[in-house]
């Protein structure tokens, strides 16, 4: 089935129909991964985009046990070519599947070289996937122009709070849309960690006396966080140890006057190099944002810059001054992407004192 | 970490001449690195003893030296020079020993020189299996189990521990010989006990077989503050087993999920960081196909083929932020090149999927076994570029040259299934082929995978293929299915072969519909960041990226494709001087080229690079698309010249000579036709196409005559006849490939050979300078020992050969370079071959005489005269040195393969040895070609009846020397009989002690074996030049080397203090 890919400035590509044939406007982003779809699909912060992979072959290795939550998030799937054969020891079924049976409408053998540069040179635009071939231009781009990812934390984060068994610290960790390795990668150093809604107030948190507090990656605009901002606050005040990534990291910044705006196309791969500004070391790291935290208004007094982005110069982390808390805006749990900042978990583990 | 301002004067070690296993990559990577270095204001000193290279040009370091690469010889020019550091990480193994050998004897410590670039301990770390082993382990890296044993006793109790199968490997046989894998006690003892005996020092490892798990490499960079990335990850399509270099290679890996990427890739940066490379390194690993399950096989400390292939699929210049690294940079202060914006310290995303294809001599070497394993074979390779894997797999096809262009180019269809399955449990260069057979027979992925143990992604990649094929040869050819089989790369002729169309009908069809190449840029970064570099590969389906320039003239520069025996690295250092010259007079120059171990593919040679295969349906992409104003092709070998007649009829003017005088050169009647116009005399002789018609040539001439096929290089299938029954075989074989040319066959005349290089601008030629050949003619020029300036012809002879090549010039209007080769017998001088382009011969005659005689070629092409340019005309003043050639063979590493000389080229490089005087410059070129003699000082001469009378004198000179002879029956008879003490020994057939006991018994020096003609392997001869070279001894099968080696072995004390010759200094007009 045909099915066609219609840009806010009008662009229209055409190509294959592949997951579910329903139509859906969102906002289209690209990831330049060239493995780890399937942890880029089950990644909760893609909700409320489309995501374009710029690696031409997905599905090679077909689904495996790897994914990052749940369900698949993303509103869209957008590949030049999925693999006909799936090929692993660990293959639990196809992508094409996959994407069908969680309704996630797609397409398939399009340039996407030549979208991710549309991308690239505009930034992010909206889109609509639709297999439609009658669609009408006039009614379609008015539509497009209005769409907003909105608040989608609500969407993402769990229900109610469940727990990693542990013997070592204990982790408090904020879902705003966690990708599951996070909580894996304390769980695995040894510490026991209970997962709580996005919503849960810092008081109710900080009643379990947990030795650590994680805010982890979401989806969307931080500033559409304006509650989950009023409790970080509280936390940030309870001296509890504090790690946050993402999302995570762009609302403690908001909570402490930073200010955050939108990239013209975002971070999204596992190339990105970012520098440890006290030592100088370069790290390379997974990546998934589109919003970066503004750092000209930091007090340093408040929090200083810990990283940095080596090819742009964004902010990606923040020490807190005089406190027992740093974010960073890569991911160290990876997945898909590089570990080298693995690291950031031990530190924060020994920021609580350490385990054992 | 800034710069370290200490490092003012470097020594950069090269890797030598071109051997099987270390080729031009190591030109590229080095290349790279000096001018590298010599864009931070380092001072460069280089050495390399292979004159064919870029590297060892005047512009890219500032003292060159063409010498042996020996530890004395580099401690003199160390000396010398007195550099500050030494950077031996970019010349392959042979550079890294040397720098270990330097470092350990203390030699760089007391002159105050630093090793850049690694340590000693680095390289010992991951060189030393012991220690290697106990670092991994150190670091929690698993290595397959293993044991070095020198007993059967212990083979098999350690065998016990680890389980069947094991792998076998005898230390110090050259070319794996006496290896194996063993599945059960039985086959251990057997192949153990042969391995301890041919071992030289009685020392056999037994290791856990990881046969058919996946083999994985990862290229990795590191600086000296730490920071490590990869660069890139690559699969090889055949599993552990087969030689990464002679394996079918994609990048990035395409049946790895994230987790199995990323266990590997911290695994890499681990070892890389534990082992404290500053640089680059290569790991390669073997996967479990059905667990998490790996093992480390090799880490490579330094630059290798496989980062000169990361480098040129990813765009990421390895070697140059090597350099960079050395010099004491940090990867976050090294700019990417290609986007100009971004860092060093990132890791490039591809948009697109790489393959990498062997290509292997067994069209060269007929009697070689075809077979894969543990020890490369292949003399180069190509890569492709597209953004589906089926489409970079069909372009690396047919950028191969070897007569393949479909999923059908091999046929299997007389295999009866039983014997098809066996063929499929054979690997050689043609499984993909038996694959496709295999699935065209309905035999199932599953058990395609059982026999092969390749991926099933991969079976079913060649699955659509063949479907394809299917579907062209039955369906209509609707466009939508035209536009499917371009999708995937099939090119035009194949469509139109499989449809019964014309191949003209499939591209009108293309072009009325729009289906047209689009060119897509490597850009390191998926098209997140805008790049700079206009670096190319053709896709169809896709939005064009690639703009037209225009502005300034424009050129095309067709490249040379895989390095063969016969087409070398000699070709591309012609294409890439012919683009910079082009590019100092102003024009716009594009390259196109398949060949991702070369300079010429690096992005910043030419103004645009266009990775493609050079066939003339993808070069007429890029010609509709660019529209040059010319193209040359007399630099890029015989590649280049066969696209000639496509590019004029795509209307590209073709650049200096014509192609009407290219086919003068090349077509016998014509060209006879020009000789008896400018009275030059040549060997008698005709052209003929059947076996019949050469016998009656062959016999109106008299034997022996030369047959050849023409329109080729290398001499390719040329042999010399002796009787109607060999005229018969050699038929045979030239007319197993369909001939569009006729066969020529001439009466053989045995004389000097002699050879010029020459720049014509169509009026004057300058010829730097005559070259000699050791060897008598018979022997192929490549394969010969070649002397300038000419030693031992006469003022008179020189004359002559200065006056003929005059004529030839003029008679073919040459305007650039025309390589003649001539017969000298007495004073009389007869032709033999004519090619009015570059040669292989190029850049040693223009390093050793100071000539830049490509850039002189590209200077008359544009339309300037030698005299305008200032240069004289006629022959150059001879040198006041001797500048020896000697050919390289890389005959260890193919099991098989007949090493005797003839006109069929065999060498894969070269090297030079320039002295004061012609002992020391043949010394050197010994020295340089690794003939380091005498040892045991025995040898064995078993020689053919002509050759007796002379080997008389040659056993005498040797007998001098200290050497003890022994002989075959009848040479032992003749020698005695003539006053040379030979002691007779026993033919192979004949009871012990034999021949074949004294060569495995590890004490011969040398052997000396000139075979009678023919092919026949089961001779002695054959078995005696084997198992000599499997065993590393120096075997000669011409009288005129053994006399050469005798010569320089008696002038070898003379030659203790060798003169250094600093070649960027070299000039003689």
């Amino acid at each position: 089935m045909k099915a066609f890919l219609i840009l806010e400035d009008g662009t229209v590509f055409e190509g294959t129909s592949i997951g579910s044939a329903r139509e859906v406007v969102s906002e289209i982003v690209f990831n330049t991964s060239m493995t780890g779809y399937l942890e880029v699909l089950t990644d909760p912060s893609y909700a409320g985009q489309a995501v374009v992979m710029t690696y031409p072959l997905i599905g090679n290795y077909g689904i495996t046990p790897d994914m990052e939550s749940k369900r698949p998030w993303p509103d869209g799937y957008i590949v030049r070519e999925l693999s006909r054969m799936s090929s692993n020891f660990r293959c639990q079924g196809s992508i094409q599947d996959f994407l069908k049976k969680y309704d996630i409408p797609g397409i398939a053998g399009i340039d996407t070289r030549a979208l991710t540069k549309m991308l690239r040179e505009k930034g992010t635009m909206n889109g609509m996937i639709t297999t439609n071939e009658a669609f009408c231009l006039e009614e379609i781009l008015p539509k497009l122009k209005k769409y907003s990812t909105g608040n989608v934390v609500d969407k993402v984060t769990c229900d109610k709070p469940f727990r990693l068994e542990g013997k070592g610290k204990k982790v408090a960790l904020m879902d705003f849309g966690a990708k599951q390795n996070i909580a894996k990668s304390l769980n695995d150093r040894g510490c026991q960690v209970t997962v709580y809604p996005a919503h849960t107030s810092a008081e109710d948190i900080l009643k379990d006396k947990p030795d650590g507090i994680m805010l982890s990656n979401g989806p969307g605009d931080p500033k559409e966080c304006g509650e989950i901002i009023q409790e970080i606050k509280k936390l940030y005040q309870s001296d509890t140890p504090i790690f946050a990534i993402c999302l995570g990291h762009q609302l403690m910044a908001l909570a402490n006057g930073a200010d955050s705006h939108k990239m013209k196309y975002g971070h999204r791969g596992g190339n990105h190099p970012v520098k440890d500004l006290e030592t100088g070391r370069v790290y390379i790291s997974s990546q998934n944002h589109g919003y970066v935290v503004d750092t000209d208004n930091l007090d340093s007094s408040v929090a200083v810059p810990a990283f940095i982005n080596v090819n742009d110069g964004t902010n990606e982390g923040l020490k807190y001054t005089g406190k027992n808390i740093f974010t960073v805006q890569f991911h160290p749990e990876a997945c898909p992407g590089p570990q080298d900042s693995a690291y950031l978990f031990d530190r924060f583990i020994n920021m609580m004192g350490g385990n054992q | 970490m800034p710069k370290n301002p200490d490092i003012k004067k470097v020594l950069v070690i090269g890797s030598g001449p071109i051997v099987i296993g270390q080729a031009a990559e190591f030109d590229y990577a080095g290349t790279q690195a000096c001018r590298s270095l010599k864009e931070e204001g380092v001072e460069v000193v280089l050495v390399n003893s292979n004159p064919a290279t870029i590297m060892t040009d005047k512009e890219i370091a500032d003292e060159v030296y063409i010498e042996p690469l020996t530890v004395k010889v580099l401690e003199q020019i160390i000396l010398k020079e007195k550099p500050d550091s030494v950077l031996p990480t970019l010349g392959g193994q042979a550079g890294l020993n040397l720098g270990m050998e330097l470092a350990e004897s203390g030699f760089l410590e007391k002159h105050q020189v630093k090793l850049i670039g690694t340590t000693a301990e680095t390289i010992f770390k991951a060189e030393d299996r012991q220690a290697f082993k106990d670092t991994m382990e150190k670091i929690g890296e698993p290595c397959a189990p293993s044991l070095v044993v020198h007993n059967v006793e212990d083979g098999i109790a350690f065998t016990n521990t680890i389980g069947y199968p094991v792998v076998l490997r005898p230390a110090y046989t050259l070319g794996g010989s006496g290896g194996g894998i063993a599945h059960n006690e039985t086959e251990l003892v057997d192949i153990l006990t042969n391995g301890l005996r041919l071992s030289r020092v009685g020392e056999v490892l037994v290791e856990r077989c990881i046969a058919g798990w996946k083999e994985i490499e990862y290229e990795v960079m590191r600086d000296a503050a730490g920071n490590c990335i990869t660069v890139c990850n690559m699969e090889n399509i055949d599993p552990v087993g087969v030689h990464t270099g002679d394996s079918i290679v994609v990048a990035p890996s395409q049946t790895l999920g994230d987790k199995e990427y990323q266990m590997l890739r911290t695994s890499a940066l681990n070892i890389i960081s534990e082992l404290n490379i500053t640089g680059g390194c290569n790991v390669q690993y073997a996967l479990h196909p059905e667990s998490f399950e790996y093992c480390v096989i090799e880490v490579n400390p330094r630059v290798s083929r496989s980062s000169a292939l990361a480098s040129k699929a990813t765009g990421y210049p390895i070697a140059k932020v090597a350099a960079k690294i050395a010099l004491g940079y940090t990867l976050d202060e090294i700019k990417n090149a290609i986007t100009g914006k971004t860092y060093a310290s990132f890791e490039p995303m591809l948009d697109y999927c790489v393959v990498k294809i062997p290509r292997l001599p067994f069209d060269k070497f007929i009697t070689a076994k075809r077979s894969l394993t543990t020890q490369m074979k292949a003399t180069g390779e190509v890569m492709s570029i597209c953004t589906n894997f089926e489409g970079a797999l069909m372009k690396a096809i047919r950028s191969l040259e070897q007569h393949v262009d479909c999923m059908r180019s091999y046929d299997f269809t007389s295999l009866s299934k039983k014997e098809l399955l066996r063929q499929l449990e054979k690997v050689d260069d043609r499984r993909i082929w038996v694959i496709a057979e295999a699935l065209r027979r309905g035999i199932s992925y599953d058990e395609i995978h059982d026999m092969t143990m390749i991926d099933h992604w991969f079976i079913d990649k060649i699955a659509i293929l063949v479907e394809m094929e299917e579907r062209l040869e039955k369906e209509e050819l609707t466009i939508d299915l035209l536009k499917e089989a371009k999708r995937i790369e099939f090119p035009d002729n194949v469509i139109a072969r499989l449809t019964g169309k014309e191949e003209r009908e499939i591209r009108d069809l293309r072009y009325a519909n729009g289906i047209t190449a689009a060119f897509k840029m490597v850009d390191t970064c998926a098209a997140e960041f805008a790049a700079e570099t206009p670096y190319y590969y053709s896709c169809f389906g896709s939005e064009n990226e690639a703009a037209k320039t225009s502005g300034r003239k424009k050129v095309l520069v067709l490249g040379s494709g895989p390095i063969r025996i016969g087409q070398g690295i000699e070709f591309d250092y012609c294409s890439v001087h012919c683009t910079w010259a082009f590019s100092r007079e102003g024009y716009e120059t594009i390259i196109v080229n398949n060949n991702p171990e070369t300079v010429s593919t690096d992005f910043d040679i030419a103004d645009k690079l266009y990775f493609e295969p050079l066939t003339p349906e993808d070069v007429e992409s890029i010609v509709r698309l660019e529209q040059p104003d010319g193209a040359v092709v007399q630099f890029g070998g015989q590649t280049a010249i066969k696209l000639t007649e496509s590019l004029m009829k795509m209307g590209v003017p073709i650049l200096g000579t014509k192609a009407e005088d290219v086919d003068a050169a090349e077509d016998r009647e014509l060209f006879d036709k020009i000789l008896e116009q400018t009275e030059i005399p040549r060997a008698a002789g005709g052209t003929v196409f059947t076996a019949e018609e050469a016998k009656a040539v062959a016999n109106r001439l008299g034997y022996p005559v030369l047959v050849r096929p023409s329109y080729v290089l290398g001499g390719q299938g040329m042999q010399i006849a002796y009787s109607d029954q060999e005229i018969e075989e050699f038929m045979e074989i030239i007319n197993r490939i369909a001939q569009d040319h006729p066969i020529l066959v001439d009466k053989y005349l045995q004389g000097k050979e002699i050879e010029v290089d020459a720049v014509c601008d169509g009026t004057d030629i300058l010829i730097p300078g005559i070259m000699e050949h050791i060897e008598r003619t018979g022997v192929h020029s490549g394969d010969s020992i070649s002397v300038y300036p000419a030693p031992t012809i006469s003022t008179k002879v020189k004359e002559k050969i200065v006056e003929y090549t005059r004529r030839l010039a003029r008679a073919l209007h040459v305007v650039g370079l025309i390589n003649i080769q001539f017969i000298a017998m007495d004073e009389d001088v007869y032709v033999i071959e004519v090619n009015p382009r570059s040669s292989r011969t190029v850049p040693y005659i223009s390093k050793v005489t100071g000539i830049p005689i490509v850039d002189l070629a590209t200077q008359v092409i544009i339309g300037n005269t030698l005299k305008g340019l200032g240069y004289p005309v006629g022959l150059a003043p001879e040198a006041e040195y001797v500048a020896i050639k000697m050919p390289v063979f890389s005959f260890e590493k193919l099991r098989g393969a007949e090493i005797s000389l003839g006109p069929e080229m065999k060498s894969t490089g070269e090297c030079l040895g320039i002295g004061k005087t012609f002992d020391e410059a043949l010394y050197k070129a010994f020295l340089g070609a690794g003939v380091v003699l005498p040892k045991y000082k025995q040898m064995i001469m078993t020689v053919k009846d002509a050759d007796k009378p002379e080997s008389v004198d040659i056993g005498k000179r040797f007998e001098a020397l200290g050497y003890k002879i022994y002989a075959t029956r009848s040479t032992a008879k003749y020698l005695q009989g003539h006053g040379v003490e030979a002691r007779r020994i026993n033919k192979i057939s004949q009871e012990s002690p034999n021949v074949m006991d004294l060569i495995l018994g590890h004490k011969i020096d040398l052997v000396i074996d000139t075979p009678t003609q023919g092919r026949d392997k089961s001779r002695d001869g054959f078995l005696i030049r084997r198992n000599a070279i499997e065993t590393g001894v120096y075997c000669i099968t011409a009288m005129d080397t053994a006399n050469a080696l005798a010569r320089s072995l008696e002038h070898a004390d003379s030659t203790e203090k060798l003169n250094l010759i600093d070649i960027a200094k070299v000039k003689n007009i």
